[in-house]
């Protein structure tokens, strides 16, 4: 895998106005890999992007792009292309002239620019749109534009910023299948920088879970959607009941008031841990078979499943199941074993 | 960093091409010698002088009552035509609007001397009267200016929403659509009233010994060759505007962090 | 409804009296003679001042072109500095904006004279005098100190408006510096730049206070002319008219070539 890395950080840390808003980051980027940084606005993600397309210089730590380093080297001479979060598209110019912007900067002969702006125009589905200006495009549009833009230079990356942010929920979802096959078809690597859990689930091959300027955790989306590593992975991807225990030693967990079996090992004793378990994965039983039970607080019906809060030891557990329980009455939960997460507390910040 | 040092090196000189002029005129306004060139001594003495010399006093107290005077009558009358322009259709519009283009494109010396034919036609000697009607006639279009903006920002159904909430169209009028281009209507009147202080062109032609302006006044004074005054005048001009600069700049920072807590 | 198109009427009427019969009067004037015949000689006369109007375009064109020149990367500058940094300098370019322009000028004399302070600080040197001042030279220098920020605000307002991303969307294609300039930032300041130049030129050609104080006798331009014709000894307001006529048709010409260039788009927002 090692020999296959195209772009690596090295103790990267930026300082923006005295603050460091990315703390020595290390990361190591494939060929042909989608590999998409996730995390809540302001925890670096686009920072670490426009550090790799060359906007932004690191304060510390080294940026190689295929075993050389680039640090210096202008945004100009990368051979890296960005979607802008919202397009940048140039005004000035139409559809066509806006996608041949990157060719004509190389000097490339019309013929070839014609033939070659055509195809990827095709590629994006925008054929026809030619001698549009960019302000009579629909946002959908506009955003393949930029898409066509930036592949026009035959990139080895490219860099997406939140492309899809300001689309909605139906075309996002179009445009992100839509992506994902242009990268196959075009065989190069894609850095995504989302917040959408989903988004990046669907998509990647790997996701960097990233918050206040660090890595929290790398992986397949598998990986991270079922092991998380801390509380805050859990709760960020998919929906999560966390909740306080005490591991008492490996395999038996302590929270809401009974022992639990668990899959877990390797904690302190007595250790103080985040319980993570997925609403998902509580099961619905009669409350005298249940390892515990609640009283039905709310239900509220979201097309798939039923989302139902329930009250139990102190604590408001989301539940997602296909039935639905009465409002007001008891029930029983149980929760196998090996969907019982647990983590060591974050430190508090 | 090069670069930036680079800029700020090219915004200093820009500046120091700005500033020495006035920096110039105040440093001799303290000078004793009558003469530009020679400095002998610091001294208030012109100051002194200034505040006795009768015409600039006449003129300052002329150039502010018909600042004053035109720079309200042209926030009404263009309050007004702003709201009518903006009820009218795209034709109708578009021609009130090129009227209104036409004094702030026209060259202010050619202004100047077609109202001065006007008046001599109809015989209206020139005098206060001329030099308000000259200088209505040249900030209306700024007022327009400023509340056409806020006149097209606005939502329409705000006005529906008062009637609605059981105003009657005169309420709703002044308790909704005013307050609403307000601002606009204050930056057209500080516009006009600025522009009517600064004049001198048009009213040059348009007014008489008697009713000289300030800027008027200051022309006759430079057409003499040695006029230390002016360089006192403009050191109390200039630091006025300062003051009232920094005060509307720092209110307005102000209010900006105040909305950005308010989104935050 | 609050839509009333009626109280427009005074301005109308204000606007018809005040602003539409005078420029008749001034056409009329032009076309008469002084008992009131119609005549084409007072415009056959403005040929006489063919030097005059020559030269009033030609420092005219050159201020201007300064001005842009000085207030091009200026106004970048200020258009990519933090908010703060942006007040800072607006507040800085409006301020002598402020103050009479009578004012400004008067004190280029007392810089450029023969005993000024330029002369004075070269002498210490050994040079000069210089003469400087009642040359076009001190007449071009005035109007760019003038009208600079007229240049300035319409190309800082475009400016504005050019996203950062923009620029470095550009960049990420390839551009170098050089070619973000002239394939972005360029094109996309045009309006500015002809508003600019529509703001400086017309002030320019037609001033006549700036010349009379710092050209002297030496460079009369068009407004000197006029000005002449209607409160100088020559007192000839049909002569007058007809000039005045001439400088509204070169202003016009240069509005329809500044035209050409863009669309006219925001003129409104440019203009305040």
């Amino acid at each position: 895998m090692n020999e296959n890395v195209l772009i690596s950080l090295r103790n990267v840390a930026v300082d923006y106005d005295g603050e460091r808003i990315l703390h020595n980051i290390d990361l190591d980027i494939n060929d042909k890999e989608f590999v998409t940084l996730l995390g809540p606005s302001g925890c670096g993600k686009t920072t670490t992007l426009r550090i790799i397309g060359g906007f932004v210089e690191p304060t510390e730590g080294d940026v190689f792009f295929d075993g050389e380093r680039i640090n210096d080297l202008p945004p100009y001479k990368r051979q890296v292309n960005t979607v802008f979060q919202r397009y940048a598209l140039f005004p000035h110019l139409n559809v066509f002239e806006n996608v041949e912007f990157g060719l004509k900067l190389h000097k490339v002969p019309e013929q070839e620019r014609r033939t070659r702006v055509k195809e990827m125009l095709e590629l994006v589905n925008l054929k026809g749109y030619e001698h549009r200006t960019i302000n009579r495009l629909s946002g959908g549009q506009q955003q393949r534009v930029a898409i066509a833009r930036a592949l026009i230079n035959h990139p080895r990356v490219l860099l997406l910023d939140e492309p899809l942010g300001a689309l909605d929920l139906k075309l996002r979802k179009e445009m992100q299948v839509e992506l994902k096959r242009i990268q196959q078809s075009l065989e190069i690597t894609f850095i995504y920088v989302t917040h959408d859990q989903e988004e990046a689930l669907t998509m990647s091959d790997r996701v960097v879970v990233m918050k206040d300027g660090n890595i929290l955790q790398q992986g397949t989306p598998q990986d991270i959607y079922n092991e998380p590593a801390n509380a805050f992975v859990a709760d960020f991807i998919g929906e999560s009941n966390i909740v306080d225990g005490i591991m008492h030693r490996d395999f038996l967990v302590e929270f809401a008031g009974r022992e639990f079996d668990c899959v877990d090992k390797g904690f302190d004793e007595q250790e103080r841990v985040d319980v993570v378990i997925r609403p998902e994965d509580i099961k619905i039983v009669p409350s005298i078979t249940g390892q515990f039970s609640g009283l039905v607080e709310s239900v509220t019906f979201k097309g798939v499943h039923y989302e139902m809060i329930v009250d139990a030891c102190g604590y408001k557990w989301m539940i997602h199941s296909t039935h639905a329980e009465e409002v007001g009455s008891m029930v029983g939960m149980s929760v196998e074993p090996n969907d019982i997460h647990i983590m060591h507390k974050m430190e508090e910040e | 960093m090069k670069k930036s040092w680079l800029s700020r090196c090219y915004v200093g000189l820009v500046m120091f091409f700005l500033y020495v002029p006035i920096i110039v005129l105040i440093v001799y306004s303290f000078n004793e010698n009558k003469s530009r060139g020679v400095w002998t001594g610091f001294s208030l003495k012109w100051y002194r002088e200034l505040f006795h010399n009768e015409i600039i006093l006449q003129s300052l107290s002329n150039t502010l009552i018909v600042a004053v005077i035109s720079a309200i009558l042209a926030t009404l009358l263009g309050t007004a035509a702003a709201i009518g322009i903006f009820s009218m259709g795209r034709k109708a519009r578009s021609l009130a609007m090129n009227i209104t283009y036409f004094p702030i494109i026209n060259p202010e010396i050619v202004m100047g001397v077609s109202l001065m034919l006007l008046f001599a036609m109809c015989g209206i000697s020139l005098g206060y009267l001329t030099l308000i009607i000259a200088h209505v006639t040249f900030c209306t279009p700024y007022v327009i200016l400023n509340v056409m903006p806020k006149l097209r920002q606005m939502d329409n159904h705000i006005y529906e929403a008062a009637l609605d909430l059981g105003c009657s169209p005169m309420q709703a009028f002044y308790k909704v659509i005013i307050p609403e281009i307000m601002p606009g209507i204050l930056s057209g009147l500080m516009m006009s009233f600025t522009y009517s202080l600064d004049d001198f062109i048009i009213s040059y032609f348009v007014s008489s010994s008697t009713s000289q302006t300030l800027p008027i006044t200051i022309y006759s004074m430079t057409r003499r060759k040695v006029s230390p005054e002016i360089n006192a005048l403009s050191a109390i001009i200039f630091v006025v505007v300062l003051v009232i600069l920094i005060a509307v700049n720092v209110y307005g920072a102000r209010q900006e962090k105040q909305q950005q807590k308010r989104y935050l | 409804m609050f839509k009333n198109r009626a109280v427009s009427a005074p301005y109308l009427v204000w606007s018809a009296i005040f602003v539409i019969i005078p420029l008749g009067l001034v056409a009329y004037y032009a076309l008469t003679t002084r008992s009131g015949e119609f005549t084409l000689d007072n415009l056959a006369r403005v040929g006489q001042y063919a030097p005059v109007i020559m030269s009033s375009i030609l420092l005219s064109i050159i201020a201007t072109i300064i001005s842009l020149i000085v207030a091009y990367p200026l106004a970048f500058i200020m258009s990519r500095a933090s908010g703060n940094t942006q007040r800072t300098y607006m507040m800085l370019i409006m301020l002598p904006m402020w103050m009479n322009f009578l004012l400004r000028t008067y004190s280029w004399m007392t810089i450029l004279e023969r005993n000024g302070l330029i002369n004075r600080f070269l002498e210490l040197f050994g040079i000069g005098p210089l003469t400087m001042i009642n040359t076009p030279g001190a007449v071009v220098l005035g109007m760019i100190y003038n009208y600079l920020p007229f240049m300035i605000l319409p190309l800082y307002t475009t400016m504005l408006k050019i996203e950062h991303h923009t620029i470095e969307a550009a960049q990420d294609l390839g551009a170098t510096p050089w070619q973000v300039l002239s394939r972005v930032i360029i094109p996309l300041s045009m309006p500015g730049v002809t508003t600019g130049i529509t703001m400086v030129f017309v002030p320019c050609i037609s001033t006549f206070a700036i010349s009379r104080m710092l050209g002297g006798g030496s460079s009369m331009l068009i407004g000197d002319l006029i000005e002449l014709q209607f409160l100088g000894n020559t007192y000839n307001p049909n002569l007058g008219a007809a000039i005045s006529m001439v400088l509204m048709v070169i202003i016009l010409i240069c509005m329809a070539m500044m035209n050409m260039f863009d669309d006219g788009e925001d003129k409104e927002a440019m203009l305040l």
